[in-house]
């Protein structure tokens, strides 16, 4: 028998199996919802939601449609999981670096904050930011000012407001600050490439973002003012916030905990990725007289980073979904909304878990295209 | 090629064993929900996570409640002990997808009865074990006792998933107050939430309002509004499709309530026998073959009653004496000047 046969056999009969499976559970669902007499269809997403949300990014109320209420949760968990991203890329790296320090205090404490958040489950983590951090917090109308304008309350975090005047001038002002930078980089490149003078681009570049948005504001006719959160009287002991921007508890507590436990694992990473440049890669490049900082900037991050980039993709991933342990503090993510209150409300469970799970799906995916780019733009270049 | 032939056999084999499965299920007998529980040995039965006077398990993972009440009652007239009932318990989100998934074949959780429900999701509800409806608890030292001193941007907490979340808006809109809705998976969150401040009212059915407040740090810290702005029958639900087992578990509710208008109850019950009424008699399986109907014995009433109780007795022992609700307002017998009323057993 020939060898090419002996191959696709086994091959043909794992794909008829899985065929087979899948076809057998789709049929007996098809029967088991006939039965029971549940349709099946996508119909519903234009039907009135009549239910309430508590946090939007998006106008919303009950009578929009599931559509719109799926919407609200998906900008949700992607606001939630974009925030918790960056913040735990910058303590993430913060941390690494720190468990590589010299010093005996800061490598230690860092060390002794990876071990721990890492290893306490997440839910456990979310149970306690809110429950007990939120016990801890005080009444709306005991909380004292920060900064005298920031209100850190148990109903949420208060902000003023922006109000702008003119704030189209304003971001032009920042798009031609953006711009004069990327010039001035191009141009001391070439200087330092043919002359071999350095120019200060980073304190140009410095002045340049502050200069040109403050000459906006001098001559531009660009004013702010800011909105301060006002204490209102709701019962004889109940008050709350009016004015400026609210933050929910839950969405700080969701990103807090989220961010906190990624970081250890992004800071693990970040550790590993140092560590893997080989010792004589520094002392080269200290020999040919870049200081350490440059060190650091030139020889060490870019291979650093072909070691970081993969390993923190998995993170963000991760991140993105534990975002949908949202659903046990009450924070509206597409879990809670879509296929919480929605999935309830319609009873339409396949429906709408499978649209959940694709929505997921692409996330992920969206993340993991994105950073593969990434990766490979700072790959080595083989010539 | 033996060693294909081999993998081939086996496969085929699963396949076939795979179809067998499938022609069963299809061919449903009469009641195969019946015929199951009665092949299992119990009672499957998917109750809330904790709502004392209706579903609630002590340290020892005894499960006492009006809602247990109905599944035990299944349980002895089906087969003949009360006790040989498994109980799930489920959140409000999940009840319906276990029900009709068949993980259980009774949902008794204080669900409310709603034409939607019942009409596109596949379940079919048997009857109201109480009559409910939505109300607002506030804390005392706020000063509200009326929800028409409710004020834009009052924050409440809730269950996702129920009816509650539904009614809210219905009310707010129609104050035409603006609130924030604060909406969590589990009752215990809901309440430790409110506890702690987050929410200045704590909406449920009043009937959970009063249960739950026994649960909080300071249960006179906190008082139930009087105002009720909904209708919430809350009953046992079954599956769609099995009109058999839709029936059993609404004459053992009705069974239930009947007793109670009789005057039968889980002491007085084999002496009733010898009642000189005919009613009482087919209630206690002295006359009459009302069983047959089902599939079952003629003794199947008698026994829920001497195992169980009649509903009055079943109300006393789980939310009267527990102090949830010593007043039964509209769940007393229709003979008393409630509303609870069932189609005669004969």
């Amino acid at each position: 028998m020939d060898l090419k046969l002996q191959k696709i056999i086994p091959q043909l009969i794992t794909v008829l199996v899985v065929v087979l499976v899948f076809g057998f559970f789709t049929y007996n669902a098809q029967i088991n919802m006939e039965n029971r007499g549940i349709d099946f269809g996508y119909g519903f997403l234009s039907q009135e939601s009549s239910f309430d949300v508590q946090f939007s990014l998006i106008e919303y109320d009950g009578s929009h449609s599931y559509f719109r209420a799926y919407l609200v949760g998906l900008l949700n968990t992607i606001l939630v999981s974009v925030i918790g991203i960056i913040i735990a890329t910058i303590l993430g790296v913060i941390v690494g670096v720190a468990r590589l320090s010299p010093n005996y205090l800061i490598n230690q404490f860092a060390a002794f904050y990876v071990e721990f958040f890492r290893n306490i489950p997440l839910l456990l983590q979310i149970f306690f930011w809110y429950f007990a951090a939120l016990r801890a917090l005080p009444l709306p109308q005991d909380a004292d000012a920060m900064l005298g304008v920031f209100f850190l309350t148990i109903k949420g975090l208060y902000v003023p407001a922006f109000i702008w005047e003119n704030l189209n001038v304003f971001l032009y002002s920042i798009i031609a600050a953006i711009i004069s930078i990327v010039v001035i980089r191009i141009h001391a490149r070439k200087v330092q490439e043919t002359q071999g003078k350095q120019l200060p681009v980073f304190w140009i570049s410095v002045g340049l973002i502050f200069i040109l948005p403050l000459l906006s504001f001098l001559i531009g006719g660009v004013s702010l003012s800011f909105e301060i959160p006002k204490l209102k009287q709701l019962a004889t002991t109940s008050f709350k916030y009016e004015g400026g921007i609210s933050l929910p508890p839950e969405l700080i507590a969701l990103t807090l905990s989220l961010a906190l436990y990624t970081a250890t694992f992004i800071a693990e990473c970040v550790r590993a990725g140092i560590q893997g440049v080989g010792k004589g890669q520094k002392e080269a490049a200290a020999s040919i007289g870049l200081n350490p900082n440059q060190v650091l900037k030139l020889v060490v991050m870019p291979q650093a980073l072909r070691i970081i980039i993969p390993p923190t993709t998995n993170q963000y991933l991760n991140l993105t979904k534990n975002s949908s342990l949202a659903a046990a503090i009450a924070y509206p993510d597409l879990v809670l909304v879509f296929a919480g209150t929605a999935l309830m409300q319609t009873g339409k469970a396949i429906e709408i878990v499978s649209i959940t799970m694709l929505t997921y799906l692409s996330l992920s995916i969206s993340i993991s295209i994105l950073m593969n780019w990434y990766n490979k733009k700072i790959a080595i270049k083989e010539k | 090629m033996f060693k294909y032939l081999k993998q081939l056999t086996s496969l085929v084999a699963m396949v076939a064993v795979l179809f067998t499965f499938t022609t069963e299920t299809m061919a449903a007998k009469k009641s195969k929900t019946l015929k199951n529980t009665q092949k299992k040995g119990f009672v499957r039965c998917g109750v809330s996570q904790g709502l004392p006077g209706f579903s609630n398990a002590d340290a020892a993972g005894n499960w006492t409640g009006i809602d247990v009440d109905v599944c035990r009652a299944v349980a002895a007239a089906v087969l003949g002990d009360a006790n040989k009932v498994k109980f799930t318990p489920l959140s409000a989100k999940e009840r319906f997808t276990a029900l009709t998934s068949g993980e259980i074949d009774i949902l008794s959780r204080n669900t409310t009865w709603t034409l939607s429900r019942d009409a596109d999701i596949g379940l079919t509800f048997v009857g109201v074990n109480f009559y409910d409806g939505q109300g607002f608890m506030v804390r005392k030292s706020s000063g509200i006792t009326s929800t028409s001193q409710f004020k834009d941007g009052i924050s409440a907490c809730t269950n996702i998933g129920t009816t509650t979340e539904l009614n809210m808006r219905d009310f707010f809109n129609s104050k035409g107050i603006s609130y924030e809705p604060v909406a969590f998976e589990k009752a215990d969150e809901v309440v430790a939430a409110y506890d702690a401040g987050r929410c200045d009212t704590y909406t449920t059915d009043k009937s959970g309002l009063a249960a739950q407040r026994t649960k909080m740090s300071n249960p006179d810290d906190h008082i139930v509004l009087p105002e009720t702005v909904s209708k919430e029958p809350l009953g046992p639900v079954v599956r769609q499709g099995d009109s058999v087992w839709e029936d059993i578990v609404r004459w053992s509710l009705n069974a239930m309530i009947e007793a109670e208008e009789y005057g039968i109850t889980s002491a007085n019950a084999d002496s009733m026998k010898t009642s000189d009424n005919p009613a009482v008699k087919r209630l206690v399986g002295a006359e009459g073959e009302l069983g047959a109907a089902f599939g079952l014995d003629n003794e199947w009433s008698l026994r829920i009653i001497k195992q169980v109780g009649n509903y009055g007795e079943s109300y006393k022992r789980n939310i009267a004496d527990t102090g949830i609700l010593p007043d039964r307002g509209p769940n007393e017998l229709w003979t008393k000047g409630g509303i609870l009323y069932v189609p005669p057993a004969r």
